[in-house]
């Protein structure tokens, strides 16, 4: 029953700064942290006060609004500070880290005597269920919907996304483990879709208990949410859940010995990186031990992710919950004279998927793009350029145009529970008239949750 | 580029806000982005973005209409020497410094009336609105003169493109929001508000007045209009009764000697061939819809040969006439493809180029009042195109429901 699907839309951004697959173990972090904006729409209830010690695996905060979902310390430490913002939202939780990461003695989980009901109640127990999130939404998943299937995309394909075949080579024990555990919390089929132009590493393409699907085809086609839309797309009143591949590894770790592990090996990427490589390290730890001596100029942005979904984060910053990539490029301040690297300029810098500039000339050259937006923000003017890089049977102006007028009937009707914003990324790349289009997607997603969820 | 560079920091601060200029900050921004793609830098979302803005997008186009224009102030020349003389024969490629003259002469000032009056307005509207200068007029602003008849006055073209800025598109809400293309406004508002002056036998060369009695400057169009009268007319001279006045026709002129432009017409429209050079331009780049620019000459094509099969005097008329006549290829090229008014989805650009293509020469051969059916047929299709885009984007919403009931 497999499905293999080719894809003809989209477009590879060619960065300089892939990493080299070059493995190094990063130090224990000083600290590391929670972004709750990493969960969106996520009110915590943090259960530890400040100064209090923790241990690996320890419930350290819970969703305010439903208490089942709980998040865990992945580190030995003490709860540093509780950072507020603005009408004491909570901004950030951080962690100082101990010395001695020892993980609590525990002992395997014996799957197979376990129910569904169990499995689920384990997860949610353990601080695993954040791993897991929903679509429609985009947010983690509602343990109490019952999903028609589960995705795992087995690659990333976004620009200079790190290779999860290189990543979960020595894993497959954990993945495999992984994969068993999830199948149990759906009735409905578990995706796992590989890149069908690679097949390296058997880990993924013999997994079992699966449905192995194979895409071709540019970015977005390592997108979850691409995938469910050409494989069994969701429909009003359908739930779809999705998993990062590495995040499944560490759910099978969970399961093979009992403990909590949130360790996980991000790709070191981008032009300003020194020596882009893989680095092992803890979810959510403080960058600047990584960064340290690999930062090749001044003026730079650190980006949590990749350059088109990631966060910004600063120099000291901490690695975002989902993230397994870090990205630093350019910082593009600078005022551009037009008739050199403006816009009226021969334009050999610039990466464009238009042929307005001459890219599509200079083959496989890779580039080095900065933060500047090219341009003002327009209303729209150019039709045709956001369907060239959105491979989904949804009409994408007018879904954002329904979103940014708040027309309920019309993103219901154009496909927004399809949707994530990290689909609609690449349109607001190529976007002639500059408008934050994920943005959009995202405030409509809201209104959606708030109105019709 | 320092020192501009320095010279802009230093000014940034009395236009910015608090600044003692701060009101004027749209007209700064306007001008300082031309020279400088500014510091502005992503906040949400993707933190890279593509190299392509509206500035270039435009800036493109306008290049894509530069043979038109080097054709038509070539052209416009001629046709005055052509008047002036009384010779019809005069031969084309001769005295080109003179016609080149004679043409700029004539185009410049109505260059200079359309953007010194439109920019005017824009500028007006965005200090209004506290936004810099968007980027469509500067298209419109050529697109103008490049419609207009030679000989129409220059306080014409100036009250024409007030017209269609205020009234077609800044009441919408500027750039990207207007429903009619704004240089077809303006002159389908000169052409019913001063029909003498745009239409008929005497505006299509300048000089006109001053000229030997008798000789009649109409274009091709207008001969073929005459045909459907009792008094039917080719290149001044009229047909005997009896005679079969379209052989006549296509024997005089054959489709290449049309597809080169030497006849009179507006500022721009006559060379086909100029105006495929621009279509080449906006297709490779990919700023021109090929979409509608295909199926809207295969929308003229078609009807054309659609009279052909009903038949009748001006209703003979190869179709290949058709799409090198008057202004259908400028309009299929240039008018028919601004996005902001066409269809925008994939499938309705098909069927709106097709139907602007058809509809444009429905009128023009079955309403001889109007010669010239392309502005209408595209203005009739601006207002269709929402429509269009209706019922694809019900079809593709009907597709996920059925999906649905599939399931």
């Amino acid at each position: 029953m497999s499905k293999t699907v080719k894809l003809r839309k989209g477009l590879n951004i060619r960065l300089v700064g892939g990493a080299s697959k070059v493995k190094t173990d990063a130090n224990v972090p000083k600290t590391i942290s929670f972004r709750p904006d990493d969960f969106h729409g996520m009110i915590p209830k943090v259960l530890v006060q400040e100064g209090e010690q923790v241990k690996i695996g320890d419930i350290i905060f819970q969703d305010k609004y439903s208490d089942t979902i709980k998040y865990a310390s992945p580190v030995n430490g003490t709860l540093k500070s509780i950072v507020r913002g603005a009408k004491r939202k909570i901004m950030e939780i951080i962690i100082s880290c101990d010395q001695d990461q020892a993980p609590v003695e525990a002992s395997a989980i014996d799957l197979a005597s376990l129910s569904n009901e169990e499995v689920k109640t384990k997860m949610l127990a353990a601080g695993l269920w954040p791993f897991v999130r929903q679509r429609p939404l985009d947010v983690v998943a509602d343990p109490s919907n019952a999903p028609k299937a589960i995705f795992i995309s087995a690659f990333d394909s976004s620009p200079l996304g790190p290779d999860f075949d290189f990543v979960l080579k020595e894993k497959g024990k954990e993945f495999q483990m992984g994969l068993d555990a999830i199948s149990k919390l759906t009735e409905g089929t578990v995706h796992l879709t590989v890149n069908g132009t690679v097949t390296e590493n058997t880990i993924f393409s013999e997994a079992k208990g699966v449905q192995v699907n194979s895409i071709t085809g540019k970015h977005p086609a390592g997108n979850v949410g691409t995938q469910i839309h050409h494989i069994d797309p969701i429909n009003k009143g359908e739930f779809v859940w999705t998993i990062n591949a590495q995040d499944v590894a560490l759910i099978g770790h969970y399961f093979l010995t009992g403990q909590y592990c949130a360790k996980k090996t991000i790709a070191l990427t981008g032009s300003e990186v020194k020596n882009p490589q893989y680095i092992e390290t803890i979810s959510g730890a403080n960058v600047s031990e990584i960064l340290n001596g690999q930062i090749a100029s001044d003026n730079v942005r650190v980006i949590s992710g990749n350059v088109l979904t990631g966060t910004k984060i600063d120099k000291d910053g901490h690695l975002g919950f989902y993230h397994n990539q870090i990205t630093i490029i350019p910082e593009g301040d600078q005022l551009k004279f037009f008739l050199t690297k403006g816009w009226l300029g021969p334009g050999f810098d610039k990466f464009s998927n238009s042929r307005l500039f001459p890219t599509f000339l200079l083959g496989k050259k890779e580039f080095t793009l900065d933060t500047n937006l090219n341009g003002e923000e327009r209303a729209f003017v150019v039709t045709g350029e956001l369907e060239k890089v959105f491979p989904f049977d949804i009409l994408p102006m007018q879904l954002v145009k329904a979103a940014i007028t708040n027309d309920i009937d019309g993103m219901e009707n154009l496909g927004i529970y399809e949707v994530a914003p990290e689909d609609f990324a690449l349109c607001e790349y190529v976007c002639t008239s500059k408008i934050d289009i994920q943005d959009k997607i995202r405030q409509g997603l809201d209104l959606i949750a708030e109105e019709c969820m | 580029m320092k020192f501009l560079e320095n010279i802009v920091n230093k000014m940034e601060p009395k236009f910015s806000k608090g600044g003692k200029l701060e009101k004027w900050n749209p007209v700064y921004e306007s001008f300082i982005t031309l020279a400088f793609t500014p510091k502005h830098t992503t906040k949400l979302g993707s933190h890279i973005r593509d190299g392509v803005d509206l500035k270039r997008t435009m800036i493109t186009v306008i290049l894509a209409m530069v043979p038109a224009l080097l054709f038509g102030i070539y052209n416009t020349g001629h046709w005055e020497m052509v008047a002036a003389s009384g010779d019809l024969n005069l031969p084309f490629w001769a005295d080109q410094g003179e016609k080149i003259m004679k043409g700029l002469a004539i185009v410049l000032p109505l260059i200079v009336v359309s953007y010194a009056v439109g920019l005017t307005i824009e500028f007006i509207f965005a200090l209004r609105r506290g936004h810099p200068l968007h980027e469509g007029y500067l298209v419109s602003g050529i697109l103008i003169p490049l419609i207009m008849p030679a000989d129409v006055p220059l306080w014409m073209v100036g009250v024409a493109t007030a017209f269609a800025v205020i009234i077609g598109k800044e009441i919408f809400g500027g750039t990207g929001m207007n429903i009619l293309n704004i240089a077809l406004t303006a002159r389908a508002f000169l052409f019913f508000a001063y029909p003498t002056s745009m239409s008929g036998d005497k505006v299509w060369m300048a000089g006109e007045e001053a000229n030997v009695d008798g000789f009649s400057g109409a274009t091709p169009l207008g001969d073929l209009a005459s045909f459907m009268t009792p008094d039917a007319v080719l290149q001044g001279t009229p047909i005997e009764a009896g005679t079969n006045a379209m052989e006549q026709f296509t024997a005089s002129h054959s489709v290449m000697d049309y597809f080169w432009g030497i006849m009179p017409g507006s500022v721009g429209e006559t060379s086909t061939f100029a105006i495929l050079i621009g279509a080449a331009i906006l297709l490779f780049t990919g700023v021109g819809s090929f979409r509608i620019i295909a199926s809207f000459f295969a929308g003229g094509f078609l009807m054309g040969l659609i009279l052909n099969g009903i038949g009748g005097p001006y209703l003979d008329l190869p179709s290949a006439y058709h799409l090198v006549l008057g202004g259908f290829a400028f309009g299929a090229v240039f008018m028919a493809t601004d996005p902001v008014t066409a269809a925008q989805t994939g499938v309705g650009k098909l069927i709106y180029g097709l139907l602007g293509g058809m509809v444009a020469i429905t009128i023009r051969v079955l309403n001889p009042a109007y010669a010239e059916g392309v502005m209408l047929s595209i203005l009739f299709m601006n207002v269709m195109a929402p429509i269009i885009d209706h019922y694809v984007i019900q079809a593709n919403i009907k597709r996920r429901l059925k999906r649905v009931k599939a399931a």
